[in-house]
């Protein structure tokens, strides 16, 4: 099964890279731009036939390696 | 004689300095592979610079997993000095050692010069030695080197005296509440001789090795 896994800084912790983004974007004349956040996508083939069963798996894989729980969450699509 | 294991992960990149200088300050340093089980016998063990795994996912994400780790938390458990210098302060924080985590720099440069710090807390491993108050030119190499902890349980203790990257409470190094766990971003390896500029590193290192001496489990 395809799953995506995006994983997506907490509101509380600074994005430097979205700053910078945001900055370049008002500096090209995109002045209505008031924010910007720059996350990441994991896209995984993972065996198995029960959606419920795989995505319980991923998101233990999230929590065990791919997202670090003091400055992410995340959010596990399984796409069958 | 005073034991410390220097732990080489693939990517490592400052073991052969950080060997190098802790002998300057007295110890009998040796490397250790990552995928060592057992550290039986050191007095401690310092996880140096460089890009563990490639940094891949995030720095330190991949190096927590290491086998060599399970002892480092050993040995941590047990009250012996355990130093993160660099990417093995960022591996320390993964492994969930040292609180927080961290992310790049303020702005988005990769940082690499001297910098003054400030000792701000003599209770750890790393400080021990210093008096409070003293500044030390040490240099910063690193560009995920800003440290944030939303849960307010690390213990900072040196301080940048600028805000070179955005560090929260400018925090340069971090311990743990027992002060036996402390990671430092910038290098006091590479501060540690009149040849280099500074040696302002010496006295952090000698007060880790001291530690390691003293230490009685």
């Amino acid at each position: 099964m395809k799953v995506t896994v995006n994983i997506v800084r907490r509101p509380d912790i600074a994005d430097p890279q979205g700053a910078t983004v945001a900055r370049a974007l008002r500096d090209l004349g995109h002045g209505a731009v008031r924010s910007v956040r720059v996350d990441r996508s994991i896209h995984l083939e993972v065996d198995g036939d029960d959606p419920d069963q795989v995505r319980a798996e991923v998101v233990r894989m999230c929590e065990e390696l791919l997202a670090n729980p003091v400055l992410e969450d995340f959010e596990v699509v399984v796409e069958g | 004689m005073t034991r410390i294991g220097v732990v080489t992960f693939p990517g490592s990149n400052c073991e052969h300095d950080t060997v190098h200088t802790l002998g300057l300050a007295g110890a009998d340093a040796e490397l250790v592979w990552h995928r060592d089980t057992d550290l039986a016998g050191l007095d401690g063990v310092v996880l140096p610079g460089g890009f563990a795994h490639g940094d891949y996912l995030r720095p330190g994400a991949i190096a927590r997993f290491s086998p060599v780790m399970g002892e480092v938390a050993r040995l941590a458990d047990e009250g012996r000095p355990v130093l993160g210098i660099c990417n093995g302060f960022q591996i320390l924080c993964e492994a969930g050692l040292l609180p927080g985590a961290h992310i790049a720099n303020r702005d988005l440069a990769f940082i690499c010069r001297p910098v003054e710090v400030e000792v701000v807390d003599t209770g750890s491993v790393l400080t021990r030695a210093a008096e409070p108050g003293r500044r030390l030119r040490i240099p910063l190499n690193s560009y995920e080197g800003a440290w944030v902890d939303p849960t307010g349980e690390g213990r900072v203790v040196l301080r940048y005296t600028d805000d070179p990257n955005g560090s929260q409470d400018q925090a340069a190094a971090v311990a743990n509440q027992e002060g036996n766990v402390v990671g430092v971003m910038p290098h006091p390896e590479r501060a540690s001789e009149p040849i280099l500029g500074s040696d302002d590193g010496l006295v952090l290192l000698r007060g880790f090795v001291e530690a390691c001496r003293e230490v009685k489990v």
